[in-house]
């Protein structure tokens, strides 16, 4: 692998960039050095992994642009490009109809039914690569490159919270009501971000993912638990 | 207890503070006050630390009843008129409010963003460690949304420490500054000419300019190979340029992760002069090196802690243009005042 780049971001933040590609052996090496920055460098103020790089704000009053520079390098010597061990999230999801408007449609761009789309969908393990754009929006790696299919030409300017969408090879959990230009397969009454419950967002970066294929039937009731708090997504491993 | 009543505001007025620090791994923007120099003087007039959430108002102003007690308020920011019970205030000055009087923040002569503190600060609970509103995502400001006529806004103290009124010279707008920035994190992604067109054009500020991004209008720079990346992390102040060529200057309400090349960013210095324009108004870019933009930023936390010092006491009760000049005010805060 080639050496990570530095790229300025302004007077109080920088990006380490691994790579220019959505691949799990950069985003391992971008939430390895996460890690490694966590226990402690002079200046930093939070950090943001995503696919290929981690942005780092810094406090300028408290070091400077090449000092952190040499630090984040330093730290760069021999980081893992295999995901560290992560809790695996079991998230329900009623895919189709209402819930999944665009579910017929990408099976029909496939040439497969829509029970093959689900069952492509729920099969894998995805990995968390990142959380971005609005809070609680999780990224995930690992979609079946079967099913992957291009952004639509033009984004949906509002699509409902909970919205479990497909985009190129990625796939997302969303959280809150958002534009979009993804498909979407289906809805998961899962809150990833809500205000004031403990804990306030559920998935992590790094963090696994399992979709469970649930009825329509079972909406209601997990929707009304998870609007008074109840996670409903469960760690199963 | 002594609180705040909003009788009536523009829609866009929130609480702001100095923004969210530490949720943006979780895609939690920072928020926060598009104008952190003008609410910090707002702050120090009345006694609290910079970053204390104020009142924003974006372009609209507002009328506030105090209910009880007594409390020492200032606006800073887009000049604009401040009275209480009618009665012109002091531009750029603390003055004492008594229960059943009423505050009234006029609309912005100029500039975009006003700030209204309260000394003591506002007894509403934060969220993830702070009281800007962020709208989208519901947290922040009072229960998540926008002040509005009806709202009632505790305040942590009954009444001021028995000190003078204090005053200031207005926070320049700075409308024909050029706004500096630093290449990068993706310069690489655009051409020579990309670059110079970038850095040497006159954009203009669109009607699409809010706490999320400015959107600018003028000429168009030219990507090198495409405009679709990988998402990477966005700063306030990233200068996204998406397939039409136009930059957009991310800002404080902005998402924290994007998929358009950034050709530059902002200093954090230059983001109010940025947001103090409104649409129609002009920007230019200067490119400045990064050494002189970290000079920059220490220069502009030392001024923020200078204010203190900076500010002096005042006469309380009747003002005189007399004592405005003496505290060698500049004459636009003379003028704002006769208003």
């Amino acid at each position: 692998m080639s050496s990570p780049r530095i790229l300025a971001c302004g007077d109080a933040a920088l990006t380490i960039e691994f790579g220019s590609t959505i691949d799990p052996r950069l985003n391992a090496r971008v939430l390895a050095l996460d890690g490694r920055v966590a226990a402690g460098v002079p200046g930093v103020v939070e950090t943001v992994p995503t696919y290929r790089s981690l942005l780092v704000h810094y406090d300028p009053l408290a070091t400077d642009f090449e000092e952190l520079s040499q630090a984040l390098l330093a730290l760069c010597d021999h980081l893992p490009d295999t995901p560290a061990e992560a809790r695996v999230w079991r998230i329900p999801v009623v895919y189709g109809g209402e819930f999944g408007i665009d579910l017929e449609d990408v099976a029909a761009r496939h040439g497969i039914g829509p029970a093959d789309v689900i069952a492509k969908h729920s099969a894998p393990t995805y990995r968390v690569y990142m959380i971005g754009f609005l809070p609680g929006f999780s990224y995930l790696g690992g979609l079946d490159p079967a099913i992957a299919t291009p952004r639509r030409e033009s984004p949906r300017t509002d699509t409902p919270a909970g919205t479990i969408s497909i985009g190129g090879v990625q796939a997302l959990v969303a959280s809150i009501a958002a534009p979009s230009g993804w498909h979407l397969l289906g809805r998961t009454p899962v809150r990833t971000f809500m205000p004031g419950r403990d804990p306030t967002f559920l998935l992590g970066p790094g963090d696994r993912v399992r979709f469970e294929a649930i009825p329509p039937s079972r909406w209601d009731a997990l929707d009304r638990a998870a609007a008074s708090g109840d996670p409903v997504a469960e760690v199963i491993g | 207890m002594t609180a705040l009543r909003v009788v009536v505001t523009g829609p866009m007025t929130s609480l702001q503070d100095a923004g969210r620090t530490g949720f943006q791994r979780y895609g939690v923007s920072p928020s926060g006050a598009m104008d952190r120099l003008a609410l910090a003087a707002a702050n120090t007039l009345v006694g609290n630390g910079p970053g204390a959430a104020g009142i924003e108002f974006m372009l609209l102003g507002g009328t506030f009843a105090v209910e009880d007690g007594e409390v020492a308020i200032a606006v800073m920011g887009a000049p604009c008129a401040v009275s209480v019970d009618g009665q012109a205030i002091a531009p750029a000055a603390s003055v004492r409010v008594r229960a059943g009087q009423t505050i009234t923040v006029g609309a912005a002569r100029e500039g975009v963003y006003a700030y209204l503190a309260v000394a003591g600060g506002f007894a509403v609970a934060p969220d993830l460690g702070s009281l800007s509103l962020h709208r989208r995502a519901g947290i922040g400001g009072l229960d998540g949304r926008p002040l509005a006529a009806g709202d009632r806004l505790p305040l942590n103290l009954d009444r001021p420490a028995d000190s003078s009124d204090l005053a200031l010279g207005p926070v320049a707008l700075e409308p024909d500054a050029p706004v500096r920035v630093v290449l990068g994190p993706q310069d690489d992604l655009f051409t020579p000419d990309g670059l110079a067109t970038f850095a040497s054009s006159t954009y203009a500020v669109t009607q699409e300019a809010d706490r999320m991004g400015y959107r600018l209008a003028g000429p168009k720079v030219a990507h090198a190979q495409g405009y679709n990346i990988v998402s990477d992390g966005i700063v306030s102040g990233s200068v996204q340029v998406p397939g039409s060529g136009e930059p957009i200057v991310m800002m404080a309400d902005r998402q924290t992760t994007g998929g358009y090349p950034k050709i530059a960013t902002v200093v954090s210095a230059d983001l109010r002069v940025l947001a103090q324009r409104r649409p129609g108004q002009t920007v230019r870019f200067a490119v400045i090196g990064m050494g002189e933009a970290q000079d920059l930023a220490r220069e502009r936390a030392r001024a923020i802690a200078n204010l203190t010092t900076a500010a002096r006491p005042v006469r309380r009760g009747a003002f005189t243009s007399e004592d405005l000049l003496a505290l060698n005010l500049a004459g636009a805060a003379v003028d704002a005042w006769a208003d």
